[in-house]
């Protein structure tokens, strides 16, 4: 548009006008992202406890951040709980789709049935699975009450097993999910290159192993980049399915946040550990953002 | 999903095919018994999960547990049942909703037909938004909700909500009306047709499968939100998902695990009847908001 020398000031309106819509949500954006980001990095080199105090204390937060064991539970777990959520998701979601593929009878039956938990809150498939879970009334009992007195199913109360109840109940939500990227890919993929391998001789094995899996590739990133991200930022499962507990056993960067900066009044701390968990989502997801915006270009 | 896909699916063996159902069948259960055993267990009576079978079908049937889920149950301290919560999630998700749908559309209108120099960049920046932890933000905004005076209210939760549904809203208009021919809008300009004048003769008369999208993701994320509700209103104002934890966690007397799950299922029936209806356009919403860009 090379009008901007007109005289016509409707012109010059019509040409700012769309700025103009477009400022005030922005500067929200700005405002209330970047401005607020920025704040709790500060915080969390200052002396914060209750409420936001602005001595400067260096990293000193970061240094007890790392010395307190319940964060070092709350990584642990992390690391534990994403990385079999994603694996197990991704193994899950990947067979049901590529099983769906087989020119399933009552397919349109099946797909919404495997994708309907994401629909959900986390609280209420917390509450549900919390009491399932539950040794007294859940699975445990119910075996037990079909004469399997000695099975034992006690993993919620357990300290060194809670942890995967909230990779259970996780699963449960996001498995259908991911069913739902991989399915979409795989209905992507050109079918004259399958044509191609068949008639090569390919077995059905080989064709999925040497080329659909590969050709898949963008779909596994997506996965990949979108479970790791729910995974860090998963608070309320947490909370609805342990309360964090047994004592802290269940843990994960985001309770911890929370109870350091609301309840503990260690807002310096608190404002440190969600320092950490942004640059840990940073790092997965700006160079995808990144490449994404590239590619479109 | 076309149809030229069925051949993407080489036959299998007889055997394999009956291990494929079965697989499928047994994953199909999987998804479904909590939900049933959820749907049972809030018709039984108290006495009859805690001394017998939860995956029993009750003895007597009873809607006493949904009655205290919804008017007498305990929230907290006082004797509200959710429904109170409930209509603070409708008063919530409502205006955030709509909000966000307007300024997402115009937002992607100008990304994507009135573009100009560093556009990538308040888009990329708007993206990223939709990504951050929201711990991250979460002390600033309780100090900002304070200094407003709309902490603890369904204001200040609208306020949030809009704030950070933005960078979704913004994201599926603009790669919407990327695939929108801009020649049309160039020829409309042409015969003296204004921004504004432009969006709504031309743009919004075919955003009707967007809008659904949009606004059923802001629809779930809203309701099923419980971090925000939790820190910023989880008085008076509470939304459902905070109402819902405190129920379950509050009961000082016995755990009444039957107004539990009705009271689970009550939290759910929206999002769930959205899904239900619309499931095609929940799964595309899902789908734009994983591949982006």
């Amino acid at each position: 548009m090379n009008r901007a020398n007109s005289v016509d000031i409707r012109t010059r309106l019509q040409e700012f006008l769309p700025k103009l819509v477009l400022a005030p949500s922005f500067a929200l954006v700005l405002l209330f992202v970047y401005g607020f980001i920025l704040f709790t990095i500060y915080l969390s080199f200052t002396d914060s406890r209750m409420l936001p105090s602005y001595g400067w204390e260096g990293w000193e937060n970061y240094s007890k951040l790392f010395r307190i064991r319940e964060w070092d539970t709350a990584i642990t777990n992390l690391a534990i709980f994403a990385s079999l959520y994603i694996v197990i998701c991704t193994v899950i979601g990947l067979m049901l789709a590529i099983f769906l593929d087989q020119k399933i009878r009552g397919e349109g039956l099946l797909r919404p049935i495997f994708l309907y938990p994401m629909a959900l809150s986390f609280i209420v498939t917390g509450t549900a699975w919390k009491w399932f879970l539950d040794p007294g009334i859940g699975i445990e009992n119910t075996m037990h009450l079909w004469g399997w007195e000695s099975f034992e199913f006690g993993w919620i109360k357990d300290r060194d097993m809670a942890i995967y109840t909230i990779v259970i109940a996780a699963v449960w939500q996001s498995s259908g999910f991911v069913m739902a990227m991989f399915l979409a890919g795989l209905r992507g993929i050109d079918n004259e290159i399958l044509k191609a391998a068949q008639m090569d001789g390919a077995t059905n094995f080989q064709l999925y192993r040497r080329i659909i899996i590969p050709l898949l590739r963008p779909a596994f990133l997506s996965a990949f980049v979108i479970l790791s991200h729910l995974a860090i930022k998963s608070y309320d499962l947490v909370i609805a399915l342990t309360g964090g507990g047994p004592g802290n056993a269940t843990a994960v960067p985001a309770t911890f946040m929370y109870s350091y900066t609301f309840t503990r009044n260690q807002m310096g701390i608190g404002a440190a550990s969600a320092v950490i968990m942004l640059m840990t989502i940073a790092a997965i997801m700006v160079p995808y953002l990144y490449a994404e915006l590239r590619e479109k270009k | 999903m076309a149809i030229a896909t069925q051949d993407n699916a080489a036959s299998v063996g007889r055997i394999g095919r009956t291990f494929v159902y079965l697989v499928l069948l047994l994953f199909a259960l999987f998804y479904l018994i909590p939900f049933a055993i959820m749907l049972i267990n809030s018709v039984k009576p108290l006495g009859e999960i805690t001394g017998g079978n939860m995956i029993a079908l009750p003895q007597d049937w009873t809607i006493a547990p949904w009655l205290s889920a919804w008017s007498t149950a305990q929230i907290g301290v006082e004797p509200t049942g959710l429904k109170p919560y409930f209509w603070n999630s409708i008063r919530m998700v409502v205006p955030a909703v709509v909000i966000c749908t307007i300024i997402g559309a115009l937002n992607g209108y100008i990304l994507t037909k009135w573009r100009f120099r560093g556009d990538t960049i308040v888009f990329g920046l708007m993206l990223f938004s939709c990504f951050i932890p929201f711990q991250i933000v979460l002390i600033p905004m309780a100090r900002v909700l304070g200094i407003l005076g709309i902490s603890g209210t369904s204001a200040g939760l609208v306020l949030v909500h809009v704030v950070y549904g933005i960078g979704f809203a913004t994201l599926y208009y603009r790669n919407y009306y990327a695939a929108f021919p801009t020649e049309l809008v160039r020829a409309a300009q042409i015969d003296g047709a204004g921004f504004f004048q432009i969006f709504y003769r031309i743009l919004l008369p075919s955003s009707g499968p967007i809008t659904v999208v949009c606004v059923i993701w802001l629809f779930t994320n809203i309701w099923n939100d419980f971090l925000f509700g939790a820190s910023f209103a989880s008085g008076d104002a509470a939304p459902m998902t905070v109402a819902l934890n405190n129920l379950v966690n509050s009961s000082t007397g016995v755990r009444e695990y039957n107004v539990h799950f009705a009271g689970a299922i009550l939290a759910a029936l929206p999002t769930l009847l959205v899904y239900i209806v619309a499931g095609r356009f929940f799964v595309r919403g899902l789908m734009a908001g994983s591949v982006k860009g």
